[in-house]
């Protein structure tokens, strides 16, 4: 049985672990050769630590495993010029593009008299400029394809100001921003455009948020803020990767525009 | 290879034909069996005439076809009573319940300032009361189950009004927000509910001569034509199509139904051609 995205070559930013690998098994799954790109480098703004060349070469031999292919390329979504010859690498080796997941962010935990400017202009500059940078190198691979899928990953906190995450919040708002113009400007290519936002989602980043707790108890108010409507605390990455399949997939053919919350509810509460 | 809805129970209104035939279908592919009801009759207020006993009969015959059971009724989703009979019997037979789609629903048209006491009930009681009553007969059988996945049909006019179908919009909207109270209160069983809301589907719900009038009343009857009306309904959409297939929803609807989007509850699914960003 063919895969629900066979055929389709899917460029994932964030992809050596987390939610990016994630995508890339289960794109990998059903049929989708990949092209990988993450910085596989620590951020001195960030305190947990970020992935690894050897998270990024188990990315490659588990999409290999699955027959697949996969071009993976260290590079930083905030250098449009190594993203753009990553993407076109991967095109030239894999022959086309049909689906983008802008997945690489940061997160960190402070409340709003504590963000350094750097930290700041890191977030920013990671989780928003570097989902344009990913979109702007890949969108002509697409149209050249005659149409694709893109899909940003946001998050609860693209909906809900969530408190001391500030930069992480105006970032993921900003990615709703982006998506839905770009949605607009790409119909008439075919392109869709949708945004994914997750609730707690458990990876390094997701457990990384040290401190969170602890702030929340200076003020307990704030707390059901991060509480799900399901019984549930933290969701597993694929449970995202479904969400982006569907959206890669052409079944999803007809949708866009679409923020897709994957967060046992946390943003109807 | 396992369907992605093997081994569960799907209950669908409006399943004679049109979306709800089409979703049958779509979740028997994928290994569900179907309890289905429909009026199978007319609306006195509905100007196009509605599904038969015949189609309902079709439907049967196709998910059996795909070797899944169906059990089918002729119900009124306004008439608790038979629907939560129905229900009930279908899953006295097939043994469970895991799915609902709330589907069946009935389109009419006129201003607010004019429109008929009736036309406006009518619309209010299937449209909106009907789901209630389709979500209310299934909830103990989704409790009994240990958990499930509900998903209501509403509309692009759920969530953006046009003008000229004030009840259909009102009703619509409606079902927006019972199914955000109902992903609240129905959370702690594992009951995730969640909506659909299409852009104008290609079926006979719009591809009827009273709807061929309200969106082109300026053309003489006999140019009413389905490809002189594909313009029209394009406008409304961002991606370039006039409308969209059944089995589109029905993709949509499959994966809420499926285990894939286990998490996912509360959410307002557009299959809209991009028509609620333009």
């Amino acid at each position: 049985m063919a895969g629900r995205v066979a055929g389709k070559v899917a460029f994932i930013t964030g992809a050596a672990r987390g939610q990016g690998r994630s995508h890339a098994i289960r794109l990998a799954e059903e049929g989708a050769d990949i092209i990988a790109v993450d910085i596989c480098r620590d951020y001195g703004t960030v305190p947990y630590p970020m992935a690894t060349p050897d998270d990024l070469a188990e990315t490659v031999k588990t999409v290999e495993a699955l027959d697949r292919r996969i071009v993976a390329t260290q590079a930083d979504v905030r250098d449009s010029g190594a993203l753009k010859a990553a993407v076109d690498d991967g095109v030239a080796q894999l022959g086309r593009l049909d689906i983008v997941s802008a997945n690489a962010g940061i997160c960190t935990v402070q409340p709003w008299d504590e963000v350094t400017p750097a930290v700041w202009q890191d977030t920013l500059d990671t989780n928003l400029t570097g989902v344009w940078n990913t979109m702007v190198v890949s969108v002509p691979h697409l149209i050249a394809a005659g149409g694709g899928s893109i899909i940003c990953t946001s998050s609860t906190a693209g909906i809900k100001g969530l408190p001391y995450l500030a930069p992480y919040v105006a970032a993921k708002h900003g990615v709703v921003g982006i998506a839905r113009t770009m949605a607009n400007e790409l119909a008439s290519h075919k392109i869709r455009v949708n945004t994914v936002h997750p609730t707690g989602v458990d990876t390094p980043m997701g457990t990384g948020l040290g401190g969170l707790e602890a702030l929340i108890g200076r003020d307990p108010n704030l707390g059901p803020i991060y509480m799900n409507t399901l019984p549930v605390e933290i969701v597993d990455p694929r449970d995202i990767s479904n969400a982006v399949l569907f959206l890669a997939s052409d079944e999803a053919r007809y949708v866009t525009g679409l923020e897709f919350t994957v967060d046992a509810g946390n943003t109807i509460r | 290879m396992a369907g992605r809805v093997a081994g569960k129970v799907a209950f669908i209104t409006g399943a004679a034909r049109g979306q709800g035939r089409s979703h049958a279908i779509r979740l028997a592919a994928e290994g569900a069996d179907i309890i289905a009801v429909d009026l199978c009759g007319q609306v006195g207020t509905v100007p196009y005439p509605m599904s038969t006993p015949e189609d309902l009969a079709e439907t049967v015959k196709e998910v059996e076809a795909l070797d899944r059971r169906i059990v089918a009724t002729q119900a009124d989703v306004r008439d608790f009573g038979a629907v939560k009979a129905a229900l009930d019997e279908g899953v006295a037979q097939l043994g469970r319940l895991d799915i609902v789609s709330a589907n069946a629903g009935i389109f009419s048209f006129g201003t607010l300032a004019e429109m008929d006491e009736t036309t406006w009930q009518d619309m209010i009681d299937v449209n909106l009361t009907g789901v209630w009553h389709a979500v209310k007969a299934a909830i103990p059988h989704l409790r009994a189950a240990g958990g499930g996945s509900i998903i209501l049909t509403s509309s692009t006019a759920g969530l953006k009004a046009i003008p000229n179908t004030g009840h259909y919009n009102s009703a619509k909207h409606g079902v927006v927000g019972l199914m955000r109270t109902l992903a609240q209160e129905l959370a702690p069983d594992m009951i995730r509910v969640n909506s659909v809301h299409p852009t104008a589907v290609d079926t006979d719900m719009i591809q009827n001569s009273a709807t061929y009038e309200l969106f082109a009343s300026d053309l003489p009857v006999a140019e009413r034509t389905r490809d002189a009306l594909a313009p029209r309904f394009g406008m409304l959409n961002l991606l370039p199509i006039p409308w969209v297939e059944a089995v589109d929803i029905s993709n949509a609807v499959l994966w809420l139904a499926s285990d894939e989007s286990r998490y996912v509850t509360g959410v307002t699914l557009p299959i809209d051609a991009g028509l609620l960003i333009k």
